[in-house]
């Protein structure tokens, strides 16, 4: 690079590759790669299609699966669900999309099936109807959420319009502590921007903490960036990225695939880049987290004891953590450790690809969860499933008894019937803790993998360390 | 998308920061396949309070809401944007949205209207002793204004935006007037970037 070139960043490098139209004062008009689709956030999208008389402009980019309502058991979805379902199937087949359907092997939730099927892949630009997308910006792509009218909006021209968001650094770096996960990583940089601290921008997570992190522990990070505020979050792709990429369905090969990492490998960050907003996160400060309020920012280190309001000087989050210990029947002072719950959920978008669930049964094997308790794992797609029951985790999971699902993303968001009653407390490796978000009363503590599977035996929140 | 050209009604006060769309309605009520019929679903596990501020019959009719900020983190479920529409609402003053929300809101006829927190904190306060105080949103001016306090600022909200909104727009229709331009980028898009067969053949 000549010493005048711009130093640009991956997700100015990504973004400038999809511009179709810049013009002054109007937001610029992006190219989409690929765009997921799924039952709920897409009818009214082909029924505003269909009164237009517009068709799919590129059923060859647009991929659909169910997973928001589909049961996870033998169970016959509701009646309004199968609508959705059912509307979904009649819209794939008029306009020619590709649908992965319930009992198809490929069917799963679908910010895990995208990445396993090599469809998601560096330097794209993705978008979904769902706000997880983020996910998919571990391969160092830019992907976001959308709503219904965005996603009508790509089906009939394949681009959408943006305005040029904001960059912001969140760099981790050293070696992380013992039984600290990806999932402990996100939380902890939840805690220290908040909510709403990645507004407008595209993060880019960088660092040796990072680098160091499969690709499935990058997309539980990316996949809460979302929960930061963030539009997108991204990891600049690697040899680790590559590797996780040759040979899966969808990839490039031969010739292309050479083609393909020479365009991969431009896509990082020039040294020295600026960024509008910059973080540095020590990843030795790092500890399990568990979140006691009701959205993601308000979360504790599993050492610590739930916070009390009035120590917050902010008036608005004193306020919001006052009504979240309400609503969580939870006092100030209390050791995260000594807090019982009712029910144990492993899955989501976040946390249920075959690592998480490897994780989780590394701890339960020849162990029980706590008489009393529920305890779930839905794996996060069929194929999960499958090389989970390869592997023989199934069998760890059922004997140390959970009830082992099928695909999709059940009490992430309770459209299904796994639902927690009014009051139940569950520990969730899922990425919303949203009041009433796991069923109406609910009430959601966010944690990792290995975090849950030991607090299902221990019955309190509990390290794996903690069982011995 | 109906024009939206000037809004003037009396508002509800909303007094908390970060209210997700599982707030504004819950997942229970997304089933619906139609682009109407969301009303029920606004604050619907809220609204089970009797104290909650939206079951004040002192506000009902209002139609903007003023909330606290980052409203509407969370899901990108537009339906959030529907149930406020469904529910009377034209106008959400806040000192922040999450940046999903507000592309829904924007492409439902409402108007996300983003003020300095202390302003904010001012109409809320006002709000909550007078419900009949009056905000009056002039998009084709770009003014907010509450006459009451003698609040008379401008709308954040670019002329692009603006336009959209007080033309009633069809985004697709304006973006299918660029098709040249998208062909134009298609042919120069990358070949080995991944395809999927059409519908009903093998993968790949
Ligand atoms: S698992 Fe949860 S967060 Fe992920 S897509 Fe499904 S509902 Fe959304």
């Amino acid at each position: 690079m000549s010493p005048t070139a711009p130093r640009t960043t991956l997700a100015q490098k990504v973004w400038e590759r999809h511009v179709v139209r810049r013009a002054e004062g109007e937001p610029d008009l992006l190219y989409v790669d690929l765009h997921l689709v799924h039952e709920v956030t897409s009818p009214q999208a082909f029924d505003g299609l269909r009164m237009a008389h517009r068709k799919v402009r590129r059923p060859d980019l647009t991929l659909a699966t169910m997973d928001h309502n589909v049961p996870t058991d033998a169970a016959k979805p509701d009646d309004v669900a199968q609508k959705q379902i059912e509307a979904l199937v009649r819209n794939c087949q008029e306009f020619g999309v590709r649908l992965y359907p319930m009992g198809s092997p490929d069917q799963g939730i679908v910010h895990v099936i995208g990445p396993q099927l090599g469809f998601t892949q560096p330097g794209m630009v993705i978008v979904c109807g769902d706000s997880h997308t983020s996910t998919h910006g571990a391969f160092g792509s830019i992907a976001f959420g959308i709503g219904t009218s965005e996603v009508e909006h790509v089906l009939a021209t394949q681009t959408i319009p943006q305005a040029r968001p904001r960059t912001m650094a969140i760099t981790v770096d050293g070696a992380l502590p013992p039984e600290v996960s990806a999932k402990d990583v996100i939380l902890g940089i939840i805690a220290r921007i908040g909510v709403g601290g990645g507004q407008g921008t595209i993060v880019e997570y960088r660092g040796s903490t990072i680098r160091g992190l499969s690709m499935e522990g990058r997309m539980t990070v990316c996949n809460m960036s979302i929960e930061g505020g963030a539009r997108a979050g991204m990891v600049a792709p690697d040899d680790v990225t590559f590797a996780y990429l040759e040979g899966r369905p969808f990839a490039p090969r031969g010739a292309d695939w050479e083609r393909a990492l020479d365009d991969w490998r431009s896509l990082a960050t020039d040294e020295e880049a600026p960024f509008d907003r910059a973080l540095r996160v020590d990843a030795r400060e790092l500890r399990p987290y568990v979140t006691w309020g009701t959205n993601p920012g308000q979360a504790q280190t599993i050492d610590g004891a739930v916070p009390d309001p009035d120590s917050l000087t902010d008036g608005a989050r004193r306020e919001a953590a006052r009504r979240a210990l309400a609503y969580q029947a939870l006092r100030p002072g209390v050791p995260i450790r000594d807090i019982a719950v009712d029910a144990v959920f492993i899955g989501s978008c976040t946390n249920a690809r075959i690592e998480d669930l490897r994780a989780a049964a590394a701890v339960l094997a020849g162990r029980h969860v706590r008489s009393g308790l529920r305890a779930l794992v839905v794996p996060g797609s069929g194929r999960v499933k499958e090389q989970a029951e390869r592997e023989g985790l199934d069998r760890v999971f059922r004997d140390a008894g959970f009830e082992w699902r099928s695909a999709g993303c059940s009490m992430c968001l309770g459209m299904n019937p796994d639902v927690l009653r009014p009051g139940e407390r569950c520990a969730s490796t899922s990425n919303r803790n949203f009041e009433g978000r796991q069923g109406p009363g609910g009430r959601t503590h966010l944690v990792s993998p290995a975090v849950a599977a030991a607090t299902a035996v221990k019955g309190t929140f509990a390290l794996p360390s903690d069982l011995r | 998308m109906d024009p939206v050209k000037r809004v003037r009604g009396r508002a509800l006060p909303l007094d908390r920061a970060d209210v997700d769309t599982d707030q504004v309605i819950p997942s229970s009520y997304l089933k619906r396949i139609g682009r109407t019929g969301f009303a029920d679903g606004l604050f619907a596990a809220w609204r089970r309070d009797a104290s909650f501020v939206a079951n004040d019959p002192r506000y009902a009719g209002a139609s903007v809401l003023v909330a606290g900020a980052n409203f509407g983190c969370g899901s990108s479920r537009e339906h959030a944007a529907w149930a406020l529409r469904d529910g009377g609402f034209t106008v959400i003053v806040a000192p922040s949205f999450a940046d999903i929300f507000r592309s829904n809101a924007l492409r439902t006829g409402l108007v996300p209207v983003r003020l300095d927190a202390a302003l904010v904190t001012r109409i809320m306060r006002a709000v909550e002793q007078d419900p009949a105080v009056e905000i009056d949103v002039d998009v084709e001016a770009g003014r907010v204004r509450v006459p009451s306090l003698g609040i008379d600022e401008r709308l954040d909200l670019d002329d692009f935006t603006r336009s959209c909104l007080v033309q009633g727009l069809d985004e697709i229709g304006l973006t299918l007037r660029h098709d040249a331009d998208i062909a134009a980028y298609e042919a120069r898009r990358p070949a080995w970037r991944p395809r999927i067969a059409p519908a009903g053949t093998g993968r790949g």
